[in-house]
């Protein structure tokens, strides 16, 4: 019993790291109908600009988490102007080999100046432990910050995109970017913020996994991008709270598969997750059936 | 059209004179064995793309787990060929039943997906299929799998990468094929005329599996030793961006992109450090300024089409 309390505490918490990656690619899905795959990459340089900030400037935990933040959210709309914008009405394999090339850009370019090796990610949160049940069940400051930080995140999240105007417009693009722009969206802007927002979020993340896992390397994206991106499938993708959602469901899964004996089976079970979700429910839990038009 | 026409025999005495030409180059040793490490790699190249262009160019079914083929192939034929001591002939056969067995299987749940959800299962096939191999320890694991004799040579390369691209190229022009490429044009309008769009697409993917299931045996039994890791996202990834830089839905275009991008891949050793970067870069390129790739949808002819029946057919 106790354990399984445990593994649910870790299980949030990688849920909650999930979840967050997984707003951004279901954000950008939404609206241009794009697999972001450089979405795990950006997370990746927000884990190191939160090295950069804790290491060499020797800022607090907060200070950090903004700064990355708000230089992955510059990076977002870069890549969404640079690489993305001129191929908005190419094919569905160029859009995703572009998204691709871009993910092996950011991947391969931080190695080249960050060297590949392993980093160690400064602890910088108090070393405080709340304990249940005589100590048997331990949750960490860490623990309790990812919750705190991803539960935060989200709210604001859905304050800007249900009460805001440009949450407006998001919502108005997703849904028919034609008719948005007839209605006087400026469909660009929007993008870009979308992209913005959603690089943010992952920027969050990443500072997040860092204090989480203390250590940091340039590929460390690869595999919760495709994580997250299965979380924000199982959500249901272009669904905000379907994100969330698919996050924390996909987070408690892997920690309970992994803490009653199926560790090496880990990474099967999310994709073997997705595969049944795919064929049972292909528009997510939370997802609506859309007739398909002739 | 008859077996013996002009053109068959013409077609045949090519073939026959470059594979005896290139076998009498590496007789008298003017081709060493680095560059024939870089033929084998361009054919099993070639066979990877022609078969996922017929998948994903002509069906219209995006796959982003044809690594996963040639994975199952690769370890079944080194299976074959090590644990029983078959000869090669019976573990390529064997590798490409294993792969078509993998492709109806993949096929027939998930042909209900469309687009991107597709691709995202295939690519969650891909990954299960190599977790799984990493576990299993009678293929050796993580530590991957030792002492697979070397039996692909010159011939096998050769005729096998031939083999592959006339067989998909005369599926493709047969009724079948034509069915296939409906379904890609559009799906829809396909079975409103009577195409069985689930045979076909099933149909699509058992073959392409099984070409890459071919490509993964000449692999294994080339390099001695294959990993479950050699055929992981990437792999597929590397697959799909060759078709997509020669040309989706043009095997002329898979066979220049084959060889195209193992030469720049062989240049960009030069600079190991950025290698990525620059592929990367070179990708990005090609999709914005020539997203149809470099042939689009053209083909090379061999010869030009003449005779009366065709004139009289494309003047009607």
């Amino acid at each position: 019993m106790e354990q399984l309390f445990q593994q649910l505490i870790n299980g949030i918490s990688l849920g909650s790291i999930y979840a967050l990656i997984a707003l951004g690619y279901t954000m950008v899905y939404g609206i241009i109908n794009l697999i972001n795959f450089a979405h795990g990459d950006i997370y990746m340089v927000g884990a190191y600009v939160g090295f950069a900030a804790t290491t060499f400037f020797h800022l607090g935990f907060i200070p950090a988490l903004v700064i990355s933040m708000v230089v992955c959210s510059i990076l977002g709309v870069i890549i969404e102007k640079v690489a993305y914008k001129p191929i908005r009405n190419s094919t569905r394999i160029a859009a995703l080999i572009t998204a691709i090339s871009v993910s092996l850009f950011l991947e391969y370019g931080m190695m080249y100046f960050v060297k590949p090796d392993t980093r160690t990610f400064p602890n910088v949160l108090a070393e405080n432990r709340i304990t249940f049940f005589n100590g048997q069940v331990i949750m960490d400051m860490k623990n309790l910050y990812i919750i705190l930080i991803t539960v935060i995140l989200m709210l604001i999240l859905q304050y800007f995109v249900h009460k805001t105007k440009t949450g407006k417009a998001m919502r108005a693009v997703s849904l028919d970017s034609v008719a948005a722009e007839l209605m006087g969206v400026n469909v660009n802007k929007t993008i870009s913020y979308t992209f913005a927002i959603g690089s943010a979020l992952a920027g969050a993340a990443g500072v997040l996994v860092g204090i989480y896992y203390n250590s940091i390397n340039p590929l460390m994206g690869i595999v919760p991008g495709l994580k997250a991106f299965i979380a924000a499938v199982i959500g249901g993708i272009g669904i905000i709270p379907g994100a969330v959602y698919g996050g924390f469901f996909l987070g408690m899964t892997e920690t309970l598969v992994s803490a009653y004996g199926g560790s090496i089976f880990k990474d099967a079970v999310a994709f073997t997750i997705l595969i049944l979700i795919l064929l049972i429910k292909p528009n997510g839990l939370m997802g609506k059936n859309v007739q398909e038009k002739v | 059209m008859k077996l013996f026409s002009k053109r068959n025999i013409i077609g045949f005495l090519i073939i026959m004179l470059s594979y005896i030409s290139v076998q009498l180059l590496i007789n008298n040793g003017t081709i060493d064995s680095y560059l024939m490490l870089n033929i084998v790699i361009i054919g099993i190249n070639i066979i990877l793309a022609v078969s996922l262009n017929l998948i994903t160019g002509f069906t219209g079914q995006f796959s982003l787990g044809h690594a996963a083929f040639m994975s199952i192939g690769a370890y079944v034929s080194a299976i074959v060929t090590v644990k029983f001591g078959f000869p090669f002939v019976i573990g390529i056969i064997f590798s490409a039943l294993a792969a078509a067995l993998a492709g109806v299987l993949i096929g027939i749940p998930t042909l209900r997906l469309k687009g991107d959800y597709l691709a995202i299962a295939t690519l969650g096939f891909g990954e299960i299929v190599r977790i799984l191999a990493l576990n299993i320890d009678y293929i050796g694991g993580a530590t991957g799998f030792n002492d697979i004799p070397q039996f692909t040579n010159w011939a096998w390369i050769f005729f096998l990468t031939v083999g592959t691209v006339l067989l998909i190229t005369n599926f493709i022009k047969s009724y079948h094929g034509r069915a296939c490429i409906a379904i890609s044009e559009d799906e829809i309008a396909a079975e409103a005329t009577g195409v069985n769009t689930t045979y076909y697409k099933v149909l699509a993917f058992a073959i392409g599996a099984a070409f890459a299931g071919i490509a993964g045996s000449l692999y294994a039994n080339y390099f001695y030793f294959i990993k479950p890791d050699s055929f992981g996202f990437m792999k597929s990834i590397d697959i799909l961006v060759i078709v997509v830089f020669g040309g989706l839905g043009s095997i002329g275009g898979s066979i220049v992109g084959a060889v195209a991008l193992s030469i720049i891949s062989l240049f960009l050793q030069n600079i190991p450090e950025l290698r990525m970067v620059v592929y990367s870069l070179i990708l990005f390129i090609i999709m914005v300024y020539r997203p149809q790739g470099l042939l689009g949808k053209h083909e090379f002819k061999l010869f030009k089409k003449g005779g009366k029946i065709n004139v009289s057919a494309e003047s009607k």
